[in-house]
């Protein structure tokens, strides 16, 4: 395939996976965005109210960028793992394994479509956040790049999940038993520093701390940990899980017998 | 002498080891010219489908060479997987999906613009007649219709090699037969087909070249004619107007009777069947209508089959 070939077949990926998250929109848009709507409601309002502040910041604009995040994570992988792990479930991703689509097109096709839906969804987010809270931009190439890192990151994360998956049992267990408590625990409703020392440092191993908090940082200016650390890390991951996604595309028996 | 590039096809030393041990297919080596109408026929579990799956890429072997109008699969491969067209035994598009952007998504898989895949796409969706169900869900659409679609969807990219895995598998008769003229029509506009079926009256009417493979070994290659030329026996079935006190007897021919009104009778090939008719006529035994008892290929593939498992 020459580039321009290349670049319809990416183009053809990314528009059929934008049209299957905007198609069931009451499934995959509405939900996240009521749920966090509840989150910002009851954290930031009533309970926010008799918190008062944590790290100078109003409970509920220190909590808000951490709800942003974890919409944008959590509707990146969910958009990938269900989409290829249903393209697996009814042989449809055979017809993308018998085209000559380059592996690494179709890798990069899902990720982008799972980055459109976990940023669609992490904007809507932080439109409704604005009826809750008030807050400015301390830094907006630093929000914008980690949050597009994190999305890229989590859709990655999903894909490699995806074809591990034999069943839609397999597609939730991450999410829920691993995704969900990482995310809690990543410092989206706390500063670790009110963790004891042992605590804050056992934090320091969850990736998601580093994400939420250098998010926090491009709008509020105020972290718990090294903003230059938090984005190697991020690169890293992403990397690493991108290579052993192209590598199961290529090679992985769950594909190809 | 014709070079590989000739081929459509060329499979050498093929095989399969899959992980639980079971050799699906044994160093197979095949060659399908270009611009034939070709049949892999053999039992359930003889290898087809493997042969298929990894002809096509789903399925990695773990020996030999897979060309593609002499590309090599494992060097050339994008532009090897651009001349094939593959349309599965079973259903495997997305249910939730529109026909035409099933196609149109397709033909983007392959690099082509979505202008041109709409043109394409309307073309094959009329020439199988889906074009007044294009906008509507596929999980709708008839099992007949679903079929046709895998076909159009292997078409939409104009591949020079169509493989079509049981095309016809639970498709009524009358569908069965508009596929056959539509799939005769491509392969004459060019087209190589392949295709692998348990009816092998289809196999008979359709292709001009056969393999049959079995336990992953092809054990024979030949033209569809040369094969039929190996039959030495045919069998009749006559219906008789009268009833039959006893089997008739007439010299040189071997007659069965089935019931009171029908007979069966063995004819050999260098035999004509005139002395059978004069014979009956002469006992009085009035024959209403003569038809083929059995599927002839079917038979002879059977014996092929058998005679290579007693060897």
């Amino acid at each position: 395939m020459n580039r321009y070939e290349i670049w319809i077949a990416f183009m053809t990926i990314v528009i059929r996976e934008v049209r299957r998250f905007l198609r069931i929109w009451p499934q995959t848009i509405i939900p996240p965005v009521v749920t966090m709507a509840l989150f910002f409601l009851i954290f930031g309002n009533v309970i926010g109210s008799r918190i008062g502040f944590m790290q100078g910041l109003p409970y509920s604009q220190f909590v808000a960028p951490g709800l942003i995040m974890l919409s944008v994570i959590t509707n990146s992988y969910g958009n990938v793992v269900s989409s290829f792990y249903g393209s697996k479930f009814q042989r449809n991703i055979e017809e993308l394994l018998v085209s000559p689509t380059p592996n690494i097109i179709i890798l990069s096709g899902y990720i982008v479509g799972g980055m459109a839906r976990g940023l669609l969804v992490g904007l809507i987010v932080s439109l409704v956040s604005l009826f809750f809270t008030d807050f400015s931009v301390f830094s907006p190439l630093i929000a914008l790049a980690i949050i597009l890192m994190t999305s890229m990151m989590f859709s990655v994360a999903g894909f490699l999940n995806a074809i591990y998956a034999n069943s839609f049992d397999d597609i939730s267990v991450i999410p829920n038993f691993v995704l969900t408590p990482l995310v809690y625990l990543g410092g989206v409703f706390y500063s670790t520093s009110l963790l004891s020392e042992f605590w804050a440092n056992v934090s320091l191993i969850n990736p998601i701390l580093y994400m939420v908090n250098t998010f926090r940082f491009g709008f509020s200016g105020v972290t718990d940990i090294d903003i230059f650390w938090a984005f190697t890390m991020v690169t890293l991951f992403t990397l690493v899980l991108f290579l052993i996604s192209l590598k199961l595309l290529r090679d992985s028996p769950r594909l190809r017998t | 002498m014709k070079e590989e590039k000739d081929f459509a096809l060329v499979l050498r030393e093929l095989s399969k080891l899959y992980e639980n041990g079971f050799q699906a297919l044994s160093g197979i080596n095949l060659e399908v010219e270009s611009g034939d109408f070709f049949a892999l026929l053999g039992p359930n579990g003889a290898g087809k489908s493997t042969t298929i799956g990894i002809i096509c890429s789903l399925i990695r072997k773990t020996g030999g060479v897979v060309k593609i109008f002499g590309r090599d699969t494992d060097i050339n491969f994008s532009s090897a997987k651009k001349l094939i067209g593959i349309v599965p035994q079973e259903f495997n598009f997305n249910q939730f999906e529109k026909p035409i952007d099933i196609l149109v998504t397709q033909a983007g898989y392959y690099g082509i613009s979505r202008s041109v895949a709409l043109k394409r796409a309307k073309k094959y969706l009329t020439l199988l007649g889906l074009w007044d169900k294009r906008g509507v869900s596929s999980r709708v659409l008839s099992g007949g219709m679903k079929r046709r679609l895998m076909i159009a969807r292997a078409l939409v990219h104009n591949p020079k090699l169509l493989i079509l895995d049981e095309p016809t598998a639970g498709v009524d008769i009358e569908l069965r037969r508009s596929m056959w003229e539509f799939l005769q029509d491509i392969n004459e506009a060019g087209t190589t087909i392949i295709l692998t079926t348990h009816y092998l009256e289809e196999a008979e009417n359709l292709c001009r070249n056969v393999a049959i493979i079995n336990h992953g070994r092809i054990e024979q290659h030949t033209s569809v004619k040369s094969l039929v030329r190996q039959l030495q026996v045919q069998t009749f079935s006559l219906d008789i107007k009268d009833k039959l006190p006893q089997v008739p007897v007439v010299g040189g021919y071997q007659i069965r009777k089935v019931d009171d009104h029908v007979i069966e009778v063995d004819v050999l090939r260098n035999q004509t069947i005139n002395p059978l008719i004069a014979g009956l006529s002469d006992q009085s035994i009035e024959v209403v209508s003569m038809s083929h008892k059995t599927n002839r290929l079917e038979e002879l593939f059977l014996k092929i089959i058998e005679k290579n498992e007693s060897k």
